[in-house]
C-alpha cells in the first residue's frame, strides 16, 4: 500500500465511513484483508464465541436421539414424528457430532486456537531468551513494600538470595526464579546521590505460560489423536452361545464397523470359545456379577483360559474384548412332516426386561416337504402364572423355564437375497397356524418336551437352555496418544492456573553508605527494600516476598500461615 | 435402631441444623449491612463536619470486615464500645453448621456401611455426599479467608439438597450393579463430587458478584417500552437488598471465584478424563457422546469460556460471572434433568 500523500484527518474519517467513494483513500488490499481476516479469526473474542457455540451446539446431541448412538431409537423417533423428524435429520440434528456445522465450528475453533498459540509460543520463546529486566529505581509506589536491615553484607545477601531463588532440587527448574543482579547507584533523576546499590530482580512466571501453551498444544494433539483413532479403529459385535467358538474374521461378526483406513486383513484369526457363562443374581433378582469363562487361542499357540467380566475386558494383542450383554439361547430341534431333522441348534433370544423375559424367532427353511416353518417364541426363565392367566417371569434365573410358541407356515422370504433381521419374521408370505378354536395357536413347552405342530407340520423339541454372551471386540491404536495428550492437557491446565507469575525486587544498600533510620542499623550491614509485582489473585506473592526478605537477612524462611482475607 | 434409621435420622438432624445456620447467617448478614450503612451515613455526616474522610474511603473500597473497622471508627468517635455486628448470630451459625457437618458425616458414613460400598452410587447417595462436600469446601475456604457472606446461600442450598435427597431420592441401600463395580467408582465419582461442591460454592459467590455489580451500577436508560427488563436491577438496588452492602466489592468476589473455579476446573478436567478411561474399560469406548458425556463436555466448555472471558476485554467481570453461573446451572441440569429424563448409559443412577 503506497500513499501518495498524507491523508488529512477529514479524509481518514470519511474513509472509515465509505471506502468506495474515495479512491484516493488507502485500501486494505488482498494482503491487508487476509491480515484483517486472520486477526479476526485469532481474536480472543471470536475464540470465546466459538467456544460457547461448540457448547451450545452439543446440547441437541443429548436431547434428540442420535444415529450413531442409538439407530433404532432414532428410526422410531423419525417414524413417530413424520412432520418435523426428516427436517431435523436433514439439519444434522440427529447426528450432531458428525454434522457439517458442528465440524465447521470446532475446526474454526481449532484454527483460532492455533492462530493464538503459535505467535504466543514464539513470543514466549523469545522472551525466555531475553534477560530479566532490572529492578525499578524506586519501589515507593508498590503496595506491600517491605524494609529490613540485614546483618549480611550485600554480597552474602545476594548469594543467599540466589540459592533461595533456585528452589528445591529437581523442582527448581519448574518453580525457581530467574535472577538478575545490577550493581548501580541508588535513586533516580535528581535524587541520584551516588550511593552504590545492588538491585536484585527475581522473576517467576515463565512456567505459567509454558503450562498454558502445553494445554493448548495438547488439545490440538488430542484432536489429531482422535482423527487418527477414528481412521484406524474397528469394532465388532459377536454373539456366542455357551460351547460355541468365534473366529476373528469380519464375516464372523454380527456387526462390524471400521475406520476408513482400516484393512480387514489386519484382523488376527484367533478363536474364542465360550466355555461357560456365570451370572450371579441376589435373592431379589438384582444382578451382582457376570463372568464369561472363555478359551482364547492365538493361531499356532497354546489355548489360554481367561475370564471376561463387566469392567474387566480381556486384553488381547492389539485389542480388547468386552462383555456387553447376555441372555438365553434355547436349543430347539424341529422335525418336519417326514420326521427329518429340519433344524437343530441354539437361537439367541433378546431379553426384554430385568427378569429376562426373552423373545426370539426360529426360521426353518430347510424342510424336505411341506411349507417352511417360522416360530416366534417368548421365553420365561422363571414362569409364574397370575390369577388372570397371564404368564410372566419373576426371576432372571432359569428356575422354571417355559416357552410360549406361535408357529407360522408358508414362505419365509429368505430366497429373495435381501438380508433379513434374525430377530423378526417377515410375515408377507406366511400364515399363522391356528388352533381348533380358530384363534392363533399358542403352544407351551418346557425343556425336554416335544410338542407336535398341527396341520402335520412336524414336531418341536426343546433340548436345553444354554446362555449366550454378546461381546464387543475393539482395537484402537490411538489409545496411548489419546491418553498421553489428555494427561498433558491436565498437567498443562493445572500449571497454567496454579503456577505463579510474579516479580520480586530487592534493593540492597550497604549500611555505611545508606541512611541509618532511627538508629536501628546496629549490626546491620545492609539496608534492604523489597517489593513484589503480581496479579491480585496471587496471594502467595506477599509471602514469597517476606521469604526473600528473610533469606537476604540471613533468617530462616518463615512458615506459611493462614491469613484472613481483607474483604 | 438399625443403621439405616441412624443414617436417616442424623441426616434429618443435619438438614435442620443447616436450616438454622442459614437463618442465623442471614441475620448476621443483615446486621453487618445495617451497621455498615449506619457507619457510612455517620461518616458522611462527619465529613460534613470536616473529618473522617478516610473512613468513607475504606467503606467504599472494601467489604464486610472493613465495615467493622468503619463501625469501630464511628464507635470511637462516639466513645461507646460496640461489639462486632452480628457476632452472636455468626456464632450460632458457625456452631450449628459445624455440628450439622458432624452429623452429616455420620449420616453419610453409616449409609456407606449400610450399603457396603462407597456412598455415591445412586442419586440419593450422590446428593448427600455432594452436599457434605459443599459444606466442607465452605468451611475449609472459611479458614483461609472470611467468606461468611456466602454462608446463608451455602447453608440454605445444602439444607434444601439434603431434604430433597431424603424426601425425593431416597432408596434403600443395595449392592453395587456390575457396571459400577470398579475401582474407577472410587476415583471418578468423588472427584466429580468435589468439583461440583467447589463449583457450587463459587457459583454462589458469582451470583453475589453479579448482584453486587448491579447494585453499584446505574440503572440502564429507558429501554423503549421494555422497562420491565430493569426489574431485577431495581430489585437489587432496592432497600430490601441492602444486605448486599455486607458483601465484598466485586473485585474481591472475582478473585475468590477465580481461585475456586480454577481448582474445580482442573478437577473437572480430571473427572472427564477419568470418566473416559472408565468408559473405555466398561463400555469399550472412551467417548461416545452419551448424554452425560455431552453435558460434562458442555460444563467443561462453559468454565473454559469463563477462564478465558475474565481476561478478555468486554467480557471480564459481569459477563464472565454469568458464564460461571451458567456453568453451575449446567451442572445442576446434568444432575437432575439428564439423570431423570434422558436415557443414557449413566441411567443407572438409581432413580427407578
Amino acid at each position: 500500500m503506497t500513499e501518495p500523500e498524507t491523508p488529512t484527518p477529514e479524509k481518514i474519517k470519511r474513509f472509515s465511513v465509505d471506502n468506495y467513494a474515495y479512491p484516493s483513500a488507502p485500501r486494505l488490499g488482498v494482503r491487508g484483508w487476509l491480515r484483517w481476516g486472520w486477526r479476526q479469526v485469532t481474536s480472543m473474542r471470536l475464540a470465546l464465541v466459538l467456544l460457547l457455540l461448540v457448547g451450545l451446539a452439543a446440547i441437541p446431541g443429548s436431547l434428540l436421539p442420535q444415529w450413531p448412538q442409538d439407530a433404532a431409537k432414532t428410526q422410531s423417533f423419525l417414524d413417530n414424528n413424520p412432520g418435523i423428524g426428516p427436517w431435523l435429520d436433514r439439519a444434522g440434528l440427529l447426528d450432531v457430532f458428525g454434522s457439517a456445522w458442528f465440524t465447521s465450528i470446532y475446526v474454526l475453533l481449532f484454527l483460532s486456537l492455533i492462530g493464538c498459540i503459535v505467535p504466543r509460543a514464539i513470543v514466549h520463546g523469545k522472551a525466555a531468551m531475553v534477560p530479566v529486566s532490572s529492578a525499578p529505581r524506586s519501589l515507593a509506589r508498590y503496595d506491600g513494600r517491605l524494609e529490613a536491615t540485614s546483618p549480611l553484607s550485600t554480597d552474602d545477601a545476594v548469594a543467599a538470595l540466589r540459592t533461595w531463588a533456585k528452589g528445591r532440587p529437581v523442582w527448581g527448574w519448574l518453580t525457581g526464579y530467574r535472577v538478575r543482579v545490577d550493581e548501580r547507584t541508588a535513586g533516580h533523576g535528581k535524587s541520584r546521590n551516588g550511593t552504590p546499590q545492588v538491585a536484585v530482580a527475581l522473576e517467576q512466571g515463565s512456567l505459567r505460560e509454558w503450562g498454558n501453551l502445553l494445554f493448548h498444544a495438547s488439545l490440538v494433539g488430542l484432536l489429531c489423536a482422535l482423527a487418527f483413532g477414528s481412521a484406524y479403529t474397528y469394532r465388532g459385535q459377536a454373539v456366542i452361545v455357551e460351547g460355541q467358538t468365534f473366529t476373528n474374521a469380519a464375516v464372523d461378526y454380527d456387526s462390524f464397523e471400521a475406520g476408513r483406513l482400516f484393512d480387514a486383513a489386519w484382523l488376527k484369526p484367533f478363536t474364542l470359545t465360550l466355555d461357560q457363562f456365570d451370572p450371579v443374581f441376589d435373592l431379589t433378582g438384582r444382578p451382582v456379577s457376570f463372568t464369561a469363562h472363555v478359551t482364547y487361542t492365538d493361531p499356532g499357540e497354546a489355548a489360554e483360559v481367561a475370564t471376561i467380566r463387566v469392567n474387566h475386558p480381556l486384553e488381547i494383542d492389539g485389542g480388547k474384548i468386552y462383555l456387553q450383554g447376555n441372555g438365553y439361547a434355547p436349543v430347539l430341534t424341529v422335525r418336519d412332516s417326514d420326521g427329518n431333522i429340519a433344524f437343530s441348534g441354539s437361537t439367541p433370544f433378546l431379553p426384554q426386561d430385568a427378569n429376562y423375559t426373552s423373545t426370539g424367532v426360529v426360521k426353518i427353511p430347510d424342510v424336505t416337504s411341506g411349507p417352511q416353518i417360522g416360530l416366534v417364541a417368548t421365553l420365561y426363565p422363571t414362569a409364574a402364572q397370575a390369577s388372570d392367566g397371564t404368564v410372566s417371569s419373576v426371576n432372571p434365573q432359569s428356575i422354571n423355564p417355559v416357552m410360549l410358541l406361535t408357529a407360522y407356515e408358508g414362505d419365509l422370504g429368505l430366497d429373495t437375497g435381501i438380508p433379513q433381521n434374525v430377530y423378526q419374521l417377515d410375515e408377507t408370505d406366511l400364515a399363522q397356524v391356528l388352533g381348533d378354536d380358530g384363534n392363533p395357536l399358542v403352544i407351551d413347552i418346557a425343556p425336554g418336551q416335544t410338542v407336535t405342530l398341527p396341520d402335520g407340520l412336524g414336531t418341536v423339541t426343546w433340548d436345553s437352555l444354554p446362555r449366550f454372551v454378546a461381546l464387543d471386540l475393539r482395537a484402537d491404536p490411538s489409545l496411548p496418544w489419546v491418553l498421553g495428550t489428555s494427561l498433558a492437557m491436565l498437567f498443562g491446565v493445572a500449571v497454567s492456573l496454579f503456577a505463579p507469575r510474579r516479580r520480586l525486587w530487592l534493593l540492597l544498600t550497604p549500611a555505611e553508605h545508606g541512611v541509618v533510620r532511627d538508629g536501628d542499623a546496629q549490626g546491620g550491614l545492609t539496608l534492604i527494600e523489597a517489593a513484589a509485582l503480581a496479579p491480585p489473585h496471587d496471594e502467595a506473592a506477599a509471602r514469597a516476598l517476606a521469604s526473600a526478605l528473610a533469606v537476604s537477612s540471613g533468617l530462616p524462611v518463615p512458615r506459611p500461615t493462614a491469613r484472613q482475607e481483607e474483604s | 435402631m438399625t443403621i439405616t434409621d441412624l443414617s436417616v435420622m442424623t441426616l434429618w438432624t443435619a438438614a435442620t441444623l443447616y436450616a438454622i445456620a442459614m437463618v442465623a447467617y442471614s441475620v448476621r448478614l443483615a446486621r453487618v449491612a445495617d451497621a455498615k450503612l449506619t457507619a457510612k451515613n455517620a461518616a458522611l455526616m462527619t465529613v460534613g463536619a470536616g473529618a473522617g474522610a478516610a473512613s468513607v474511603e475504606t467503606g467504599e473500597a472494601e467489604g464486610a470486615d472493613a465495615s467493622a473497622d468503619a463501625e469501630a471508627a464511628v464507635a470511637d468517635t462516639a466513645a461507646t464500645p460496640v461489639a462486632k455486628p452480628g457476632a452472636k448470630a455468626q456464632g450460632i451459625g458457625r456452631s450449628t453448621m459445624l455440628v450439622g457437618l458432624m452429623l452429616h458425616i455420620v449420616g453419610v458414613v453409616t449409609r456407606a456401611i449400610d450399603a457396603g460400598h462407597a456412598p455415591w452410587s445412586s442419586m440419593y447417595e450422590f446428593t448427600i455426599t455432594g452436599a457434605m462436600v459443599a459444606v466442607m469446601v465452605f468451611l475449609i475456604v472459611q479458614r483461609r479467608r472470611d467468606i461468611t457472606y456466602i454462608a446463608p446461600a451455602v447453608a440454605g442450598f445444602v439444607a434444601f439438597a439434603v431434604v430433597s435427597a431424603l424426601r425425593v431420592w431416597y432408596r434403600d441401600a443395595v449392592g453395587l450393579q456390575p457396571a459400577l463395580d470398579s475401582y474407577w467408582l472410587v476415583i471418578h465419582v468423588p472427584i466429580a463430587i468435589i468439583a461440583s461442591g467447589i463449583f457450587g460454592v463459587s457459583g454462589a459467590a458469582s451470583v453475589l458478584q453479579v448482584m453486587r455489580i448491579d447494585r453499584d451500577s446505574e440503572l440502564k436508560k429507558r429501554r423503549r417500552g421494555m422497562g420491565w427488563l430493569n426489574l431485577p436491577h431495581r430489585a437489587v438496588k432496592s432497600s430490601a437488598a441492602r444486605w448486599l452492602e455486607a458483601v465484598p466489592v466485586p473485585q474481591v468476589l472475582e478473585s475468590l471465584t477465580f481461585r475456586l473455579n480454577a481448582v474445580a476446573f482442573v478437577l473437572w478436567t480430571f473427572t472427564v478424563i477419568s470418566g473416559a478411561m472408565w468408559a473405555e474399560h466398561a463400555w469399550g469406548r472412551y467417548w461416545g457422546w452419551d448424554p452425560k458425556e455431552v453435558w460434562s463436555f458442555v460444563i467443561w466448555i462453559l468454565y473454559a469460556a469463563y477462564l478465558h472471558a475474565r481476561t478478555t476485554q468486554g467480557w471480564a467481570g459481569r459477563r464472565a460471572a454469568w458464564l460461571a453461573i451458567w456453568g453451575l446451572i449446567a451442572i445442576v441440569l446434568n444432575f437432575t434433568l439428564i439423570n431423570l429424563y434422558v436415557q443414557g448409559l449413566h441411567a443407572y443412577a438409581g432413580v427407578s
